[in-house]
């Protein structure tokens, strides 16, 4: 639970205030000032460590545990192996399928990756913890290992129809067109690489469990908990004020997470586990490797007749992950023919997961690639090429698009760019010994859609608390929620301080696919109206009221003043009313499911994303879009390529913040620059092991990689996507980046690069 | 826990002694032996913190010798006005050594201590080979992830990069290090890894170093460090060159020319047969870049390191144009 000072943010002008307003994050000065308590940060009495001990192998058995010296190492309160850690239950997954197995085993006798937890060591202090963990041995029985996709073992995987799109005939379209191109597209395992590890505390009071644990979703992983423990729902209360970055990690309970919970329940003991840095690279997924081959057959004049599209992701062994590579392919340009299919691979590594457009980011990188290459096969502007491929309608759901802003996104990035100044041949551009390239390429993700809960209080001093069980990873959930409540009731943003991140408040969903700022506004501007229409229905009927004699029909707030539209009559601060007619609050619960829900559909509706709303449903398909105009500077000797230059031109619709918004998109920029040139999970091939996993070694941008960069808005409000017209905003940005680089990159070099990342080596 | 004694030594004289203690490990700065400890590669019995001894930290720049004491922090070095304009190729490689944070700590002695960044050496629990941290266990690169790894100066025994800037600038103009009662040349107190892998620095127990001294030359006056790697701050050199130029009075015909190269190799490397080819010629791109070659004579490569082979005299070159377009 977190309440906010707003004095300092507020400070501006009242125009930053209303929704749209430029408001700073009201959550800033506490984190800049360290007031800030992140999850695992809180204090506890009689608080004891844990150090997880990882597998060496990455398959195989563990034929044997030695623990004695652990155990009898100073501080250790218990070492925790697969025979020793308490049985838990087997949960239901995100979907709200039932588990396959009805146990659980966070600690493991079967190794199926490097790295896999297989024993916990429990100390009074972290660093007895450390020691002792140290000192468990461990034998195995290994088996060999399928490193990656590119392992002779791999094979070429299960098909997930599910997957597949087609229409017209694709295959034979594409024999038959004049112009044709056909390449492959890779991308490596990459992590999200979250500043704050993952982690939590857990305590147990009788059958009350509290987890303080950084979460993208607390009423879900609330439910895991609850589910392995066989305890009711409301038993266990997940706090999660702030969250140090997730990008898509952060939002499930994990086999660390087991493990803390189970601890502290065997020692009767709150239990702290943080993963260490290179854990932090094998006990959860990354985003999983791609391959991808892209075929596009055209006429003469640049139009495209057919694109067939294959795709493969790795996934574990032991768990499932489809990373959709087919999802801009297939609605990205029109086309009358169409063919797109993928396959996973099972290798030995951790279950990847989401990180930042999960399936839309890589898929991204193969189309906007080959579009770009076939409009070098053509000699068509790169540019021009996607203008004259422009999809009026969505190809695949053949419906409307809600709103397409993505011609006026190249308009708008071309000119602010300038474009029209390119050479289009490669090699054109120089200064000295640096070759200079212009790149372009489009993004887009969906509009997720999902129900949520707010509760809004008016308090009798005239302030507002807004509480919901959302979060703010530092997207803004905080700021746009008090812009929300403060427009909605007519009050000073800083007479309202939102409260987030506890499994307690006001339900919500998942934090994650861009959606949770439309759901939430929605959810508040629903609730804050009923509160504000109790307040004026109270106004003009209740007796004690000084506005029951005017007799009129309606009343307004504005500034935190309750006064008739007309001016005339009694003009009230909502504090002074409230002392008047005798109340000390007035609240009120909303939500935007329809009124004949059920407890069980809600359940479900917030703790599973099986009630997530299709992005095609109705008569409209709803998708943010961008386009992304990157200059390069690739030195002719060293290979090296620096982005000099960005300029991208978003249509996220209506934008709550701006500010805000414009920091999500430079941050989804940003993280694209390093996935385009730095970012790879490096795997030691005989031992199936990340070996750079540690923030020297897995290569992310620093300051001195990263351009000045200009983001442009070009959307407009739409009415199809959410309840105040905003689109997707946290993952846009970041879908198109890497191509719109390889692209600059072949402009500057002549050479293509296929396989992310773009190091040095590929160009000298 | 792994408990160790800590003293504070207040002389070099009560540091020498302590530090000739078996399992004695020096602290000046920390960012290497805290580092390491963490890891697990470092495991002292004996932490001497020798960071509060005065007087060690000076920095004192003349014409004809800079004398760097071994507590002076990179930072300090990199920005002092007389280390600049008379060995720039030093205060240019310890500029990109490195985060600001590293280099506000890290000391010069500490820094010539630095070990390798090797992965395999830096994580004993999932690989117990390494020769250079368990002498004889084999090494756990070989045949590995080598992306990073040495292409000269290798053995069968290691392939470990030497991963500093600032040696391989001292190494080009024949910096000698102090170790109190010895003095040796920069470039002989960094020891290939041949078969003895874990001997990384001539350096006997009970020795400190105490400075670093540079002479000063023309061609340290007229030097540069380029370093090229991934990503622009904050990482260790794909390859780097340190070289040095002296011109005769014509402007263009090469007097004394110094070259060095850092990343590629097991130690910072001095390539004396580019500077041999280049003597009393004039520059001429063609003839420097072909001489730039001859700095990878014996070039041993494991697969995903070979592009360093081609990138290092590409340094090399570019660092000798540069030098050549300030005449």
């Amino acid at each position: 639970m977190t309440v906010h000072d707003m004095k300092h943010a507020a400070s501006d002008s009242a125009r930053l205030e209303a929704v749209g307003g430029r408001l700073s994050r009201v959550d800033g000065p506490a984190k800049i000032t360290g007031a800030a308590k992140y999850a695992f940060e809180q204090q506890l009495e009689g608080l004891t460590h844990a150090v997880l001990v990882g597998a060496t192998i990455a398959a195989g058995k563990v034929t044997a545990i030695d623990a004695r010296a652990a155990e009898t190492a100073p501080g250790v309160l218990a070492v925790l192996t697969p025979d020793t850690i308490m049985e838990l239950r087997g949960a239901s997954d995100w979907l709200g399928n039932p588990p396959s197995q009805p146990t659980y085993a966070p600690l493991v006798r079967e190794v199926t990756f490097s790295g896999q937890h297989v024993a916990a060591v429990v100390a009074e202090t972290f660093e007895q913890a450390v020691a002792a963990a140290a000192l468990v041995k461990v034998w195995y029985d290994e088996t060999p290992a399928i490193v990656d996709l590119s392992d002779g073992k791999a094979g070429d995987g299960i098909p997930i129809d599910a997957m597949t799109k087609e229409w017209g005939d694709a295959e034979a379209a594409f024999a038959e067109a004049p112009v044709r191109i056909c390449a492959a597209y890779n991308t490596p395992r990459e992590f999200q690489a979250a500043m704050e590890p993952h982690g939590l505390i857990a305590r147990w009071e009788g059958d009350e469990l509290t987890i303080w644990e950084p979460s993208q979703w607390l009423d879900g992983m609330a439910r895991t908990y609850a589910e392995w423990f066989g305890l009711p729902f409301e038993n266990v209360r997940l706090v999660s004020p702030y969250i140090g970055g997730g990008f898509g990690s952060k939002a499930l309970a994990l086999a660390h997470s087991a493990v803390a919970a189970a601890a502290a329940r065997m020692l009767d003991r709150p239990v702290k586990l943080v993963l260490t840095r290179p854990q932090n690279f094998t006990s959860y997924g990354g985003r999983a490797a791609t391959r991808q081959t892209v075929a596009i057959g055209a006429d003469r004049d640049g139009k495209i007749q057919s694109i067939v599209h294959r795709g493969v992701n790795e996934t574990a062994v032991d768990g499932m992950w489809v990373e959709p590579l087919g999802s801009v392919t297939s609605i990205m340009y029109a086309t009358p023919n169409f063919s797109s299919k993928q396959n996973v691979v099972r290798v030995n590594t951790v279950v990847p997961g989401a990180k930042r457009a999960p399936g839309e980011n890589p898929s991204a990188f193969g189309i906007e690639s080959a579009i770009d290459e076939l409009a070098y096969e053509l000699g068509i502007d790169p540019l021009e090429m996607r203008l004259i491929n422009y999809a009026e309608q969505d190809p695949h759901a053949k419906k409307a698009w809600s709103t397409r802003q993505l011609r006026e996104a190249f308009a708008a990035g071309a000119e602010a760019f300038g474009w029209a100044k390119r050479s289009n041949a490669p090699r054109s551009m120089r200064d000295g010994r640096q070759l200079i390239g212009w790149g372009v390429a489009a993004g887009t993700y969906p509009v997720r859609r999902a129900h949520g809960e707010a509760v809004v209080k008016l308090l009798s001093d005239g302030s507002v608390e807004v509480e919901s069980s959302s979060i703010d990873m530092g997207q803004g959930t905080y700021t746009i929620l008090a812009q929300t409540a403060a427009e909605t009731l007519g009050v000073p943003v800083e007479r309202v301080s939102v409260k987030l991140g506890d499994s307690h408040f006001a339900r919500a969903g998942v934090t994650g696919g861009s959606r949770l700022a439309g759901v939430m506004t929605g959810a508040v501007h629903k609730a804050a109206g009923q509160a504000l229409d109790e307040l004026i229905g109270l106004a003009l009927s209740d007796p004690r009221s000084p506005f029951q004699k005017l007799q009129a029909n309606t009343l307004q707030v504005r500034d935190g003043r309750i006064a008739s539209p007309r001016g005339e009559g009694p003009d009230l601060s909502i504090a002074d009313f409230m002392m008047a007619i005798g109340r000390d609050q007035i609240e009120a619960k909303g939500d935007t499911l329809p009124a004949s829900t059920t407890p069980e559909e809600r359940y479900k509706n917030y703790t599973t994303i099986a009630m997530s709303i299709p992005h095609t449903e109705g008569d409209y398909s709803r998708h943010s879009w961008c386009a992304h105009f990157v200059e390069v500077r690739v030195d002719e000797d060293f290979g090296t390529v620096r982005v000099s230059r960005v300029v991208s031109a978003l249509d996220s619709g209506r934008l709550y913040n701006p500010k805000l918004a414009e920091s999500q998109w430079k941050g989804g920029i940003i993280m694209g620059i390093g996935q385009a040139l730095l970012e790879e999970g490096i795997v030691d091939r005989r031992h199936g092991r990340i070996v750079n996993g540690n923030f020297a070694d897995y290569m992310l941008p620093t300051n001195a990689d990263i351009p000045d960069i200009q983001t442009i808005s070009v959307g407009i409000p739409d009415p199809h996507s959410s309840a105040l017209g905003g689109k997707g905003v946290g993952e846009l940005a970041i879908v198109g980046i890497a191509p719109a680089i390889a692209n600059a990159v072949f402009h500057a070099t002549g050479k293509r690069v296929r396989d992310l990342p773009i190091t040095l080596e590929k160009l000298i | 826990m792994r408990d160790f004694s800590y003293l504070r030594a207040d002389s070099v004289e009560a540091a020498r002694n302590a530090a000739a203690l078996p399992g004695a490990m020096l602290l000046a700065g920390g960012t290497t032996l805290i580092d390491l400890a963490k890891c697990g590669v470092a495991e002292p019995s004996t932490v001497i913190d020798i960071s509060h001894i005065e007087g060690l930290d000076a920095i004192d720049v003349a014409a004809d010798r800079a004398v760097i004491g071994a507590l002076a922090k990179m930072s300090h070095v990199a920005d002092h006005t007389s280390v600049k304009s008379c060995f720039p190729a030093v205060s240019e490689a310890l500029w990109q050594a490195a985060s600001a944070q590293l280099r506000n700590m890290a000391t010069i002695g500490g820094n010539l201590m630095q070990r390798t960044r090797c992965p395999y050496f830096r994580d004993p629990q999932n690989f117990p080979a390494c020769n250079k941290r368990a002498p004889g266990s084999g090494c756990s690169a070989i045949g590995g992830a080598t992306r990073s790894h040495a292409v000269l100066g290798v053995s069968e025994a290691c392939i470990a990069t030497y991963p500093g800037d600032l040696a391989v600038a001292l190494v080009a103009f024949d910096a000698e290090v102090d170790l109190g009662g010895r003095k040796l040349k920069v470039e002989d107190f960094f020891l290939a890894p041949g078969a003895t892998a874990e001997q990384e620095h001539d350096i006997r127990p009970g020795e400190v170093i105490t400075a670093v001294e540079i002479p000063g030359s023309a061609a340290a006056r007229r030097s540069t460090y380029i370093k090229v790697r991934d990503r622009q701050s904050y990482e260790f050199a794909a390859a780097s060159a340190a070289v040095g130029l002296e011109l005769e009075g014509d402007g263009r015909t090469v007097r004394d020319i110094r070259v060095a190269l850092g990343g590629v190799a097991t130690k910072p490397w001095r390539v004396r047969a580019v500077e041999e080819a280049l003597k009393g010629k004039p520059l001429d791109e063609a003839m420097i870049r072909e001489a730039s070659e001859l700095a990878m004579e014996g070039a041993v490569d494991h697969g995903a390191n070979h592009y360093r082979i081609a990138l290092a005299p590409r340094v090399i070159a570019r660092a000798i144009l540069k030098l050549g377009e300030t005449a």
